[in-house]
């Protein structure tokens, strides 16, 4: 078994960087996630592992340079919150275009707008239809506790070179702060630049005379050319969607009723879940890990053994869309949320469940 | 064929004298006849050439005539989002800290949408080589006003010339960085004569020198015409630049070794 340690969601996600091996952290300040850099500064990972952790002048550069770390091969992150989240859309665009690898970690805060610095879900949409211009996705996760910032800051990596594609682990400002205990796994080297030479064929680290030059760009002005690029990507999709999907069911065997929620909302519902059993309603649990690829198929096979869904979200009504795809129309689906900051309560989850679906 | 078999019959190795760097790859170039962007070019591969470097060399291109640089420079490019060049040039220098980071921006790209990131990399003194081909005005897309165009010049979007109290003053920025004390060398030259392009191939050699000793920032300004843009013959453009481009934008080294060269501003011509 790994250390065990207390931490913030955000120090998690600093501290797995590390052990994951991570060349660079590029990233500006914005709350409810200055941790993740106040953390890798202190923690000093240039003089023990030669990560290097740059304080940017502003989420737009610091999203270009990992553009550029990561048109080199390394392994390469930055982390913000909503609205930085949203100054970085072109970069991952280019990214996701450009083909690289790269780990985005968003807190998420209430908007529109500068909006509020409490926790919110309201990224939904920006994190898993895209985001930028052009027709891309990124591999989305939607971690639900301390733990899993540890977890899938490595499996996000992982993802990333696997796929060439931009990561975004979507998480919120309560995760990012709360403190719980987390297993962390064990330190994974730095890969050598003769490694990451041999790891990335296609990347842009000085051309040997032995091969013709990488060039790493998304620009194709043939549009015949561009569609190529577009369909290898729509591929890219596909497979992702058929191998990488992650989700979890919790009491959903004998369930009448069916919660679904991502992140900190299925914490909620999860103790919503007991709540509601211990008055009798027979109610479930599932909660979509990836967010792209969307757990369809799955959340249809147990949606469509159920009276009724509630999705809850801490939104105006996000994920409820790829859930009414996913169910189809058979079955009543309501949509559940607090937006600006608030986090429901067990409480009133139960009550929107009993009042919006079981009584309505 | 009888032309064809006399240019085999000149063509022989012992006839060359100087011959394009075998680091420019066998295309036609996508600048416009008389453009400057194709000398720039090739002195800046020709300086990789003779230092033996090129697989040690990751260039930034950037969104604007030179967009394409990659396909003419053959040596490791990373294409930027406009303006962004020296964000990804950072980063790479920071990832690979033995090899040598240049990016290569029109004046639309590093002194407009990415005043920024040029200004935070300077500041920063990150150990890379800035190349900047300031010709006035935003040539891919039409001959648009830049933030280089001079007062009263006309472009695009500027069709009765650059009105400076309603479009503002072309920004001089490669003196205003040469105030940061993250930059080392700073220069400003030009690549329409022989002489000129000796002159730059000089100072692209020094850049490139002072980056293997980490000296910090080295910013090479070349202006040059566009013809095209400015709606003239290739001759009369040279003309003009010399007229008009110099006595606003005067050449020469505005810091060496990390000091500033005392000069006298050119008057403002409004």
């Amino acid at each position: 078994m790994g250390e065990l340690r207390l931490m913030k969601g955000n120090e998690a996600v600093a501290e797995a960087a590390i052990r994951a091996g991570c060349d660079g952290y590029f990233g500006y300040p914005i709350t409810p996630q200055s941790e993740v850099m106040e953390y890798l500064m202190a923690e000093k990972p240039f003089e023990r592992t030669g990560m290097v952790v740059l304080q940017a002048e502003s989420e737009v550069a610091a999203v270009n340079m990992i553009y550029g770390g990561a048109g080199t091969g390394k392994m390469v992150m930055t982390s913000s919150s909503s609205p930085g989240i949203s100054l970085m859309q072109e970069g991952i665009s280019y990214m996701a275009g450009a083909e690289l690898p790269a780990l985005i970690v968003n807190i998420v805060r209430g908007g529109p707008g500068l909006g509020t610095i409490q926790p919110s879900q309201a990224d939904y949409f920006q994190a898993v239809k895209g985001g930028g211009h052009g027709d891309y996705k990124m591999l989305v996760l939607a971690p639900a506790s301390v733990q899993e910032m540890c977890d899938h800051v490595k499996l996000g990596f992982d993802k990333a070179f696997e796929y060439r594609t931009p990561v975004m682990i979507l998480s919120d400002g309560a995760i990012g702060q709360m403190m719980e205990k987390v297993v962390l796994f064990d330190h994974i080297p730095r890969r050598s630049d003769d490694e990451v030479v041999k790891q990335c064929p296609w990347a842009s680290n000085g051309r040997p005379k032995t091969r013709t030059h990488n060039i790493i760009t998304s620009l194709d002005l043939d549009p015949a050319g561009q569609e190529r690029v577009n369909l290898k990507l729509q591929a890219k999709y596909k497979v992702m969607e058929q191998n990488e999907v992650l989700y979890e069911e919790i009491q959903c065997e004998d369930a009448d009723y069916l919660f679904v929620a991502f992140g900190l909302s299925a914490r909620i519902c999860q103790k919503a879940t007991d709540l509601a059993r211990a008055k009798g309603i027979k109610v479930g649990l599932f909660r979509p890990i990836t967010l792209f690829p969307f757990p369809a198929m799955q959340v249809s096979n147990v949606g469509n053994r159920v009276k009724g869904i509630l999705v809850v979200e801490m939104n105006a009504g996000q994920m409820i869309e790829d859930v009414k795809l996913s169910v189809g129309c058979k079955v009543k689906i309501e949509h559940f949320g607090r937006f600006g900051g608030i986090i429901p309560s067990p409480d009133e989850v139960v009550r929107a469940l009993e009042q919006n679906i079981i009584g309505g | 064929m009888e032309e064809q078999f006399a240019k085999t019959e000149i063509r022989k190795p012992e006839n060359i004298v100087y011959k394009r760097t075998d680091l420019l790859v066998d295309r036609p170039l996508s600048y416009c006849p008389g453009c400057g962007h194709g000398t720039a070019h090739r002195m800046l591969m020709e300086v990789i050439e003779e230092m033996d470097i090129q697989d040690k060399t990751i260039g930034v291109s950037p969104v604007g005539c030179s967009v394409l640089a990659y396909d003419f420079l053959d040596i490791d490019m990373i294409g930027a989002a406009h303006g962004r060049a020296p964000a990804l040039a950072t980063a790479i220098k920071r990832m690979w800290p033995n090899h040598f980071v240049f990016t290569y921006q029109g004046d639309g790209d590093l002194a407009a949408i990415g005043t920024a990131e040029t200004i935070h990399a300077c500041n920063r003194g990150e150990n890379i080589t800035i190349i900047f081909i300031n010709n006035g005005i935003y040539g891919m897309t039409g001959g648009q006003m830049a933030p280089t165009t001079l007062p009263g010049m006309r472009s695009s979007t500027s069709p009765y010339g650059r009105d400076v109290p309603t479009m503002g003053h072309p920004l001089k920025i490669t003196e205003l960085i040469s105030h940061l004390p993250g930059v080392y060398y700073v220069t400003r030259q030009a690549v329409h004569t022989p002489s000129h392009v000796r002159k730059t191939k000089k100072a692209l050699r020094k850049a490139f020198e002072l980056q293997k000793e980490n000296k910090g920032l080295c910013f090479i300004e070349i202006v040059s015409n566009c013809n095209s843009g400015w709606k003239m013959t290739p001759v009369q453009s040279n003309k003009w630049m010399e007229e008009n481009m110099f006595p606003f934008y005067e050449l020469g080294d505005i810091k060496v070794d990390g000091k500033l060269i005392e000069k006298k501003e050119a008057p403002v011509k409004e």
